[in-house]
Protein backbone atom coordinates (compact mmCIF):
# COMPACT_ATOMS: atom_id res chain seq x y z
CA UNK A 1 0.00 0.00 0.00
CA UNK A 2 1.26 3.64 -0.48
CA UNK A 3 -0.03 6.84 1.25
CA UNK A 4 0.52 9.80 -1.35
CA UNK A 5 0.43 13.54 -0.75
CA UNK A 6 0.64 15.82 -3.57
CA UNK A 7 0.97 19.36 -3.63
CA UNK A 8 -0.82 18.91 0.15
CA UNK A 9 -1.75 23.03 1.70
CA UNK A 10 -3.28 22.95 4.98
CA UNK A 11 -5.15 26.25 6.76
CA UNK A 12 -6.62 27.19 10.46
CA UNK A 13 -9.05 29.83 10.83
CA UNK A 14 -8.56 31.02 7.28
CA UNK A 15 -4.70 31.38 7.25
CA UNK A 16 -2.57 29.65 5.48
CA UNK A 17 -0.49 27.21 7.45
CA UNK A 18 1.74 24.89 5.13
CA UNK A 19 1.48 24.15 1.67
CA UNK A 20 3.08 22.59 -1.09
CA UNK A 21 3.62 19.48 0.72
CA UNK A 22 4.05 16.21 -1.33
CA UNK A 23 5.61 13.04 0.02
CA UNK A 24 4.92 9.29 -1.10
CA UNK A 25 5.18 6.39 1.36
CA UNK A 26 5.34 2.87 0.68
CA UNK A 27 4.79 0.19 3.25
CA UNK A 28 7.49 -0.05 5.54
CA UNK A 29 8.05 3.16 5.52
CA UNK A 30 8.23 6.26 8.35
CA UNK A 31 7.78 10.27 7.78
CA UNK A 32 8.92 12.18 10.69
CA UNK A 33 7.71 15.55 10.35
CA UNK A 34 10.19 18.49 12.16
CA UNK A 35 9.95 21.99 12.45
CA UNK A 36 9.42 24.68 15.29
CA UNK A 37 6.15 25.78 17.04
CA UNK A 38 3.58 26.79 15.28
CA UNK A 39 5.06 25.46 11.83
CA UNK A 40 2.24 23.12 11.69
CA UNK A 41 3.16 19.78 12.36
CA UNK A 42 -0.37 19.23 14.16
CA UNK A 43 -2.25 20.60 11.34
CA UNK A 44 -0.58 18.53 8.55
CA UNK A 45 -1.16 15.52 10.76
CA UNK A 46 -5.15 16.56 10.97
CA UNK A 47 -5.66 16.87 7.38
CA UNK A 48 -4.25 14.05 6.26
CA UNK A 49 -6.24 11.91 9.24
CA UNK A 50 -9.51 14.13 7.32
CA UNK A 51 -10.41 15.81 10.59
CA UNK A 52 -9.59 19.24 9.29
CA UNK A 53 -10.38 20.06 4.97
CA UNK A 54 -7.49 19.60 2.66
CA UNK A 55 -7.27 23.29 1.67
CA UNK A 56 -5.10 22.80 -1.22
CA UNK A 57 -3.46 19.42 -3.38
CA UNK A 58 -4.87 15.90 -2.48
CA UNK A 59 -4.31 13.38 -0.07
CA UNK A 60 -4.60 9.41 -1.23
CA UNK A 61 -4.00 5.87 -0.11
CA UNK A 62 -3.81 3.51 -2.66
CA UNK A 63 -3.87 -0.75 -2.88
CA UNK A 64 -4.60 -1.08 0.59
CA UNK A 65 -7.86 -3.21 0.69
CA UNK A 66 -11.49 -3.10 1.30
CA UNK A 67 -10.95 -2.86 5.04
CA UNK A 68 -8.77 0.19 5.34
CA UNK A 69 -10.16 1.68 2.14
CA UNK A 70 -9.92 5.60 3.18
CA UNK A 71 -7.33 6.95 5.05
CA UNK A 72 -9.13 7.73 8.10
CA UNK A 73 -10.60 3.94 7.97
CA UNK A 74 -7.08 3.05 7.90
CA UNK A 75 -5.74 4.84 10.24
CA UNK A 76 -4.58 5.37 14.37
CA UNK A 77 -4.36 9.00 14.92
CA UNK A 78 -2.25 9.52 18.46
CA UNK A 79 -3.44 13.13 19.13
CA UNK A 80 -2.09 15.30 22.17
CA UNK A 81 -5.11 14.52 24.12
CA UNK A 82 -5.24 11.11 25.12
CA UNK A 83 -8.62 10.08 24.43
CA UNK A 84 -9.34 8.40 27.33
CA UNK A 85 -12.14 8.88 30.67
CA UNK A 86 -10.33 9.38 33.92
CA UNK A 87 -13.26 8.10 35.81
CA UNK A 88 -12.85 5.01 33.77
CA UNK A 89 -10.18 2.15 34.81
CA UNK A 90 -7.60 1.69 31.92
CA UNK A 91 -9.25 -1.56 31.40
CA UNK A 92 -12.61 0.00 30.47
CA UNK A 93 -11.37 2.61 28.15
CA UNK A 94 -9.10 -0.13 26.46
CA UNK A 95 -11.71 -2.43 25.87
CA UNK A 96 -14.27 0.57 24.83
CA UNK A 97 -12.22 1.96 21.80
CA UNK A 98 -11.19 -2.15 20.94
CA UNK A 99 -14.51 -2.85 20.34
CA UNK A 100 -15.04 0.75 19.23
CA UNK A 101 -12.56 0.62 16.56
CA UNK A 102 -13.08 -2.98 15.11
CA UNK A 103 -10.28 -5.15 13.73
CA UNK A 104 -9.08 -6.25 16.99
CA UNK A 105 -5.23 -7.21 17.17
CA UNK A 106 -3.74 -7.64 20.82
CA UNK A 107 -6.28 -8.48 23.37
CA UNK A 108 -6.19 -5.29 26.45
CA UNK A 109 -4.12 -7.35 28.68
CA UNK A 110 -1.30 -7.94 25.90
CA UNK A 111 -1.42 -4.16 25.07
CA UNK A 112 -1.17 -3.07 28.73
CA UNK A 113 2.08 -5.77 28.60
CA UNK A 114 3.51 -4.83 25.96
CA UNK A 115 3.69 -0.62 26.82
CA UNK A 116 4.96 -1.75 30.50
CA UNK A 117 1.33 -1.45 32.28
CA UNK A 118 0.96 -4.96 33.07
CA UNK A 119 -0.87 -5.04 36.42
CA UNK A 120 -2.51 -1.60 36.25
CA UNK A 121 -5.57 -1.95 34.07
CA UNK A 122 -7.61 -2.33 36.95
CA UNK A 123 -6.80 1.79 38.31
CA UNK A 124 -9.12 4.55 37.08
CA UNK A 125 -7.35 5.95 33.99
CA UNK A 126 -7.19 9.26 36.52
CA UNK A 127 -4.78 7.76 38.89
CA UNK A 128 -2.46 7.11 36.26
CA UNK A 129 1.09 9.78 35.69
CA UNK A 130 1.40 11.61 32.73
CA UNK A 131 3.50 9.10 31.44
CA UNK A 132 1.38 6.07 32.53
CA UNK A 133 -1.54 8.21 30.88
CA UNK A 134 0.66 8.22 27.32
CA UNK A 135 1.50 4.82 27.42
CA UNK A 136 -1.94 3.60 27.92
CA UNK A 137 -3.00 5.76 24.55
CA UNK A 138 -0.24 3.70 23.25
CA UNK A 139 -1.65 0.37 24.07
CA UNK A 140 -4.49 2.00 22.20
CA UNK A 141 -2.79 1.42 18.63
CA UNK A 142 -2.24 -2.02 19.49
CA UNK A 143 -5.60 -3.25 20.35
CA UNK A 144 -7.01 -2.34 16.83
CA UNK A 145 -5.38 -2.70 13.57
CA UNK A 146 -4.83 -0.02 11.11
CA UNK A 147 -2.00 0.20 8.75
CA UNK A 148 -1.29 3.64 9.07
CA UNK A 149 -0.28 5.59 12.47
CA UNK A 150 -0.20 8.97 12.76
CA UNK A 151 1.58 10.43 15.56
CA UNK A 152 1.41 13.40 16.93
CA UNK A 153 4.47 14.00 19.85
CA UNK A 154 4.10 10.58 20.47
CA UNK A 155 6.82 10.69 23.02
CA UNK A 156 5.25 14.01 25.29
CA UNK A 157 5.66 12.70 28.65
CA UNK A 158 7.68 9.38 28.09
CA UNK A 159 10.83 8.23 30.05
CA UNK A 160 13.89 7.19 28.36
CA UNK A 161 13.19 2.95 28.94
CA UNK A 162 9.68 3.88 27.38
CA UNK A 163 10.62 6.17 24.58
CA UNK A 164 13.10 3.03 23.36
CA UNK A 165 9.78 0.12 24.08
CA UNK A 166 8.20 2.45 21.53
CA UNK A 167 10.38 3.14 19.26
CA UNK A 168 10.64 -0.99 19.22
CA UNK A 169 7.05 -0.47 18.55
CA UNK A 170 6.79 1.66 16.00
CA UNK A 171 9.84 -0.54 14.26
CA UNK A 172 7.84 -3.96 14.76
CA UNK A 173 4.79 -2.09 13.34
CA UNK A 174 6.93 -1.29 9.73
CA UNK A 175 8.25 -4.33 9.68
CA UNK A 176 4.79 -5.88 9.40
CA UNK A 177 4.44 -3.55 6.41
CA UNK A 178 2.37 -1.05 8.28
CA UNK A 179 3.20 3.53 7.75
CA UNK A 180 4.22 5.68 10.53
CA UNK A 181 3.65 9.56 10.25
CA UNK A 182 5.19 11.14 13.45
CA UNK A 183 5.05 15.19 14.22
CA UNK A 184 7.72 15.51 16.93
CA UNK A 185 11.27 17.47 17.70
CA UNK A 186 12.47 14.58 19.92
CA UNK A 187 14.65 11.85 18.47
CA UNK A 188 11.99 9.20 17.49
CA UNK A 189 15.17 6.23 17.50
CA UNK A 190 13.56 5.54 13.77
CA UNK A 191 16.77 4.96 10.87
CA UNK A 192 15.71 5.38 7.38
CA UNK A 193 12.79 7.23 7.98
CA UNK A 194 12.07 10.13 5.49
CA UNK A 195 12.08 13.25 6.93
CA UNK A 196 10.16 16.86 6.26
CA UNK A 197 10.91 19.88 7.81
CA UNK A 198 8.14 22.54 8.10
CA UNK A 199 8.84 25.97 8.66
CA UNK A 200 7.21 28.67 10.15
CA UNK A 201 4.04 29.85 8.17
CA UNK A 202 4.92 33.20 6.16
CA UNK B 1 -22.09 0.70 19.67
CA UNK B 2 -23.02 -1.81 22.47
CA UNK B 3 -19.59 -0.89 23.82
CA UNK B 4 -20.15 3.20 23.48
CA UNK B 5 -23.69 2.76 24.79
CA UNK B 6 -22.31 1.17 28.09
CA UNK B 7 -19.33 3.26 28.60
CA UNK B 8 -21.42 6.11 28.72
CA UNK B 9 -23.93 4.79 31.30
CA UNK B 10 -20.80 3.51 32.86
CA UNK B 11 -19.57 7.31 32.96
CA UNK B 12 -22.86 8.97 33.62
CA UNK B 13 -23.62 6.90 37.06
CA UNK B 14 -19.50 7.09 37.94
CA UNK B 15 -18.74 10.37 39.90
CA UNK B 16 -18.90 13.51 38.38
CA UNK B 17 -20.97 11.99 35.51
CA UNK B 18 -23.97 14.19 36.86
CA UNK B 19 -27.31 11.65 35.89
CA UNK B 20 -28.71 13.27 39.41
CA UNK B 21 -28.70 16.99 38.20
CA UNK B 22 -32.06 16.51 36.12
CA UNK B 23 -33.41 14.72 38.72
CA UNK B 24 -32.21 17.15 41.58
CA UNK B 25 -33.55 20.05 39.56
CA UNK B 26 -36.94 18.66 38.39
CA UNK B 27 -37.49 17.79 42.22
CA UNK B 28 -36.63 21.39 43.04
CA UNK B 29 -38.79 22.94 40.22
CA UNK B 30 -42.14 20.55 41.08
CA UNK B 31 -41.81 20.77 45.25
CA UNK B 32 -41.48 24.64 45.21
CA UNK B 33 -44.77 25.45 42.57
CA UNK B 34 -47.38 24.41 45.41
CA UNK B 35 -45.56 26.74 47.84
CA UNK B 36 -45.49 29.69 45.14
CA UNK B 37 -48.79 29.00 43.77
CA UNK B 38 -50.62 28.79 46.61
CA UNK B 39 -52.80 25.69 48.81
CA UNK B 40 -55.57 25.64 46.19
CA UNK B 41 -55.97 21.84 45.14
CA UNK B 42 -58.12 22.30 42.14
CA UNK B 43 -55.87 24.53 40.19
CA UNK B 44 -52.71 22.74 41.29
CA UNK B 45 -54.31 19.84 39.24
CA UNK B 46 -55.05 21.37 36.93
CA UNK B 47 -51.84 22.67 36.26
CA UNK B 48 -50.01 19.75 37.26
CA UNK B 49 -49.16 18.32 34.08
CA UNK B 50 -47.94 21.01 32.01
CA UNK B 51 -46.01 21.89 34.97
CA UNK B 52 -44.79 18.11 35.04
CA UNK B 53 -43.53 18.61 31.21
CA UNK B 54 -41.87 22.17 31.24
CA UNK B 55 -39.83 20.96 34.74
CA UNK B 56 -38.84 17.94 32.65
CA UNK B 57 -38.56 19.86 29.26
CA UNK B 58 -35.53 22.14 31.32
CA UNK B 59 -34.30 19.35 33.00
CA UNK B 60 -33.34 17.25 30.04
CA UNK B 61 -31.85 20.49 28.69
CA UNK B 62 -29.55 20.87 31.89
CA UNK B 63 -27.11 18.04 30.94
CA UNK B 64 -27.16 18.40 26.96
CA UNK B 65 -23.99 20.75 26.88
CA UNK B 66 -21.70 17.83 28.24
CA UNK B 67 -23.26 15.17 25.12
CA UNK B 68 -20.21 16.26 22.83
CA UNK B 69 -18.18 18.17 25.30
CA UNK B 70 -16.82 15.99 27.40
CA UNK B 71 -15.50 13.75 24.43
CA UNK B 72 -14.05 16.59 22.67
CA UNK B 73 -12.01 17.87 25.82
CA UNK B 74 -10.27 14.56 25.92
CA UNK B 75 -9.68 13.77 22.08
CA UNK B 76 -12.24 10.93 22.35
CA UNK B 77 -14.77 13.08 19.81
CA UNK B 78 -11.47 12.79 16.88
CA UNK B 79 -11.49 9.28 16.93
CA UNK B 80 -15.31 9.04 16.98
CA UNK B 81 -15.61 11.27 14.05
CA UNK B 82 -12.09 9.03 12.53
CA UNK B 83 -13.83 5.76 12.81
CA UNK B 84 -16.96 6.95 11.27
CA UNK B 85 -16.63 4.63 8.19
CA UNK B 86 -16.74 1.78 10.38
CA UNK B 87 -19.28 3.43 12.79
CA UNK B 88 -21.59 5.69 11.17
CA UNK B 89 -21.09 9.06 13.04
CA UNK B 90 -25.24 9.48 12.98
CA UNK B 91 -25.86 6.19 14.36
CA UNK B 92 -22.63 6.80 16.89
CA UNK B 93 -24.56 10.33 17.76
CA UNK B 94 -27.88 7.94 18.06
CA UNK B 95 -25.74 5.75 20.77
CA UNK B 96 -24.99 8.32 22.62
CA UNK B 97 -28.23 10.17 22.78
CA UNK B 98 -29.88 6.85 23.89
CA UNK B 99 -27.02 6.77 26.87
CA UNK B 100 -27.46 9.97 27.72
CA UNK B 101 -31.73 9.45 27.71
CA UNK B 102 -31.41 6.37 29.84
CA UNK B 103 -28.74 7.70 32.18
CA UNK B 104 -30.44 11.28 32.71
CA UNK B 105 -33.86 11.65 31.52
CA UNK B 106 -35.18 8.02 32.27
CA UNK B 107 -34.70 8.64 36.04
CA UNK B 108 -36.88 11.97 35.44
CA UNK B 109 -39.72 10.02 34.01
CA UNK B 110 -39.46 7.39 37.24
CA UNK B 111 -39.75 10.13 39.72
CA UNK B 112 -42.81 12.12 37.79
CA UNK B 113 -45.44 9.41 39.22
CA UNK B 114 -43.80 10.57 42.53
CA UNK B 115 -44.07 14.61 42.17
CA UNK B 116 -47.73 14.16 40.18
CA UNK B 117 -48.90 13.98 43.86
CA UNK B 118 -47.41 16.95 44.94
CA UNK B 119 -49.48 18.39 42.22
CA UNK B 120 -52.29 16.78 43.54
CA UNK B 121 -53.16 15.02 39.81
CA UNK B 122 -55.42 11.89 39.27
CA UNK B 123 -53.92 8.47 39.11
CA UNK B 124 -55.10 8.61 35.51
CA UNK B 125 -53.66 11.75 35.08
CA UNK B 126 -50.10 10.75 36.76
CA UNK B 127 -50.31 8.01 34.38
CA UNK B 128 -50.75 9.59 31.20
CA UNK B 129 -47.88 12.23 32.11
CA UNK B 130 -45.44 9.67 32.95
CA UNK B 131 -46.83 7.65 29.51
CA UNK B 132 -46.22 11.08 27.87
CA UNK B 133 -43.06 11.42 29.05
CA UNK B 134 -42.02 8.20 28.38
CA UNK B 135 -42.45 8.57 24.83
CA UNK B 136 -41.94 12.57 24.58
CA UNK B 137 -38.53 13.26 26.19
CA UNK B 138 -36.76 11.35 23.50
CA UNK B 139 -36.90 13.56 21.24
CA UNK B 140 -36.14 16.44 23.38
CA UNK B 141 -32.67 14.38 23.55
CA UNK B 142 -32.56 14.15 19.83
CA UNK B 143 -33.10 17.68 18.81
CA UNK B 144 -30.52 19.17 21.49
CA UNK B 145 -27.69 16.34 20.41
CA UNK B 146 -27.74 18.87 16.82
CA UNK B 147 -27.71 21.72 19.11
CA UNK B 148 -24.89 20.79 21.40
CA UNK B 149 -23.08 19.63 18.14
CA UNK B 150 -23.14 23.10 16.91
CA UNK B 151 -22.33 24.44 20.19
CA UNK B 152 -19.77 21.78 21.21
CA UNK B 153 -16.77 24.16 20.63
CA UNK B 154 -17.92 26.55 23.18
CA UNK B 155 -16.69 26.81 26.81
CA UNK B 156 -19.92 28.16 28.05
CA UNK B 157 -22.71 26.62 25.20
CA UNK B 158 -25.32 25.54 27.70
CA UNK B 159 -26.94 27.92 27.62
CA UNK B 160 -26.83 28.64 23.83
CA UNK B 161 -28.00 25.50 23.44
CA UNK B 162 -31.21 25.93 25.43
CA UNK B 163 -32.01 28.91 23.18
CA UNK B 164 -31.40 27.10 20.15
CA UNK B 165 -33.11 24.08 20.88
CA UNK B 166 -36.41 25.39 22.99
CA UNK B 167 -37.94 26.57 20.17
CA UNK B 168 -37.56 23.37 18.53
CA UNK B 169 -38.99 21.17 21.73
CA UNK B 170 -42.39 23.36 22.03
CA UNK B 171 -44.13 20.75 19.45
CA UNK B 172 -43.09 18.07 21.76
CA UNK B 173 -44.37 19.92 24.68
CA UNK B 174 -47.92 20.72 22.99
CA UNK B 175 -48.09 17.56 22.05
CA UNK B 176 -46.73 15.92 25.24
CA UNK B 177 -49.43 17.78 27.23
CA UNK B 178 -52.17 18.00 25.44
CA UNK B 179 -52.20 14.17 25.69
CA UNK B 180 -51.82 14.11 29.35
CA UNK B 181 -55.13 16.66 29.67
CA UNK B 182 -56.93 14.40 27.10
CA UNK B 183 -56.69 11.30 29.56
CA UNK B 184 -58.36 13.33 31.97
CA UNK B 185 -60.88 16.42 31.01
CA UNK B 186 -63.53 14.41 29.07
CA UNK B 187 -64.23 15.81 25.94
CA UNK B 188 -60.52 16.44 25.06
CA UNK B 189 -59.02 13.07 23.10
CA UNK B 190 -55.99 11.24 24.33
CA UNK B 191 -54.67 8.87 21.67
CA UNK B 192 -54.22 11.39 18.88
CA UNK B 193 -51.62 14.03 20.39
CA UNK B 194 -50.17 10.62 21.84
CA UNK B 195 -49.95 9.58 18.32
CA UNK B 196 -48.59 12.66 17.30
CA UNK B 197 -46.21 12.73 19.65
CA UNK B 198 -44.47 9.39 19.28
CA UNK B 199 -44.19 10.45 16.04
CA UNK B 200 -42.36 13.31 16.93
CA UNK B 201 -39.77 10.94 18.73
CA UNK B 202 -39.84 9.02 15.87
CA UNK B 203 -39.07 11.51 13.39
CA UNK B 204 -37.14 13.58 15.19
CA UNK B 205 -34.53 9.82 16.21
CA UNK B 206 -33.41 10.57 12.39
CA UNK B 207 -33.26 13.99 11.67
CA UNK B 208 -31.43 14.76 15.35
CA UNK B 209 -28.76 12.41 14.89
CA UNK B 210 -27.91 13.39 11.31
CA UNK B 211 -27.85 17.31 11.66
CA UNK B 212 -25.19 16.66 14.66
CA UNK B 213 -23.54 14.15 12.52
CA UNK B 214 -23.15 17.05 9.80
CA UNK B 215 -22.08 19.41 12.55
CA UNK B 216 -19.76 17.16 14.23
CA UNK B 217 -17.56 16.66 11.00
CA UNK B 218 -17.45 20.17 10.25
CA UNK B 219 -16.89 20.85 13.58
CA UNK B 220 -13.89 19.22 14.31
CA UNK B 221 -10.30 21.69 14.69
Amino acid sequence: MRLIAENLGGERGGETVFSGIGFALEKGEALVVTGPNGAGKSTLLRVIAGLLPVAAGKIRVEGSGEDFSSIASASHYLGHLNAMKTALSVEENLAFWRAFQGEPALSVEEALETVGLGGLGHLPFGYLSTGQRRRASIAKLLTSRRPVWLLDEPTAGLDKASEERFAGLMRGHLEGGGIVVAATHLPLGLRGAKGLALGVAG
Amino acid sequence: MLALFLRDIRLSIRAGGGALIGVIFFLAVIATIPFGVGPDLNLLSRIGPAILWIAALLACLLGLDRLFQADREDGSLDLLVLNSDRQMLALTVLTKCLAHWTGSVLPLVVAAPLLGLFMNMEPAGIGATALTLLIGTPAITFIGAAGAAVAVALPRGGLLISVLVLPLTVPVLIFGVSASYGAVADPAPFLQPFLILAALTLFLAVLGPLAAALALRHGTD
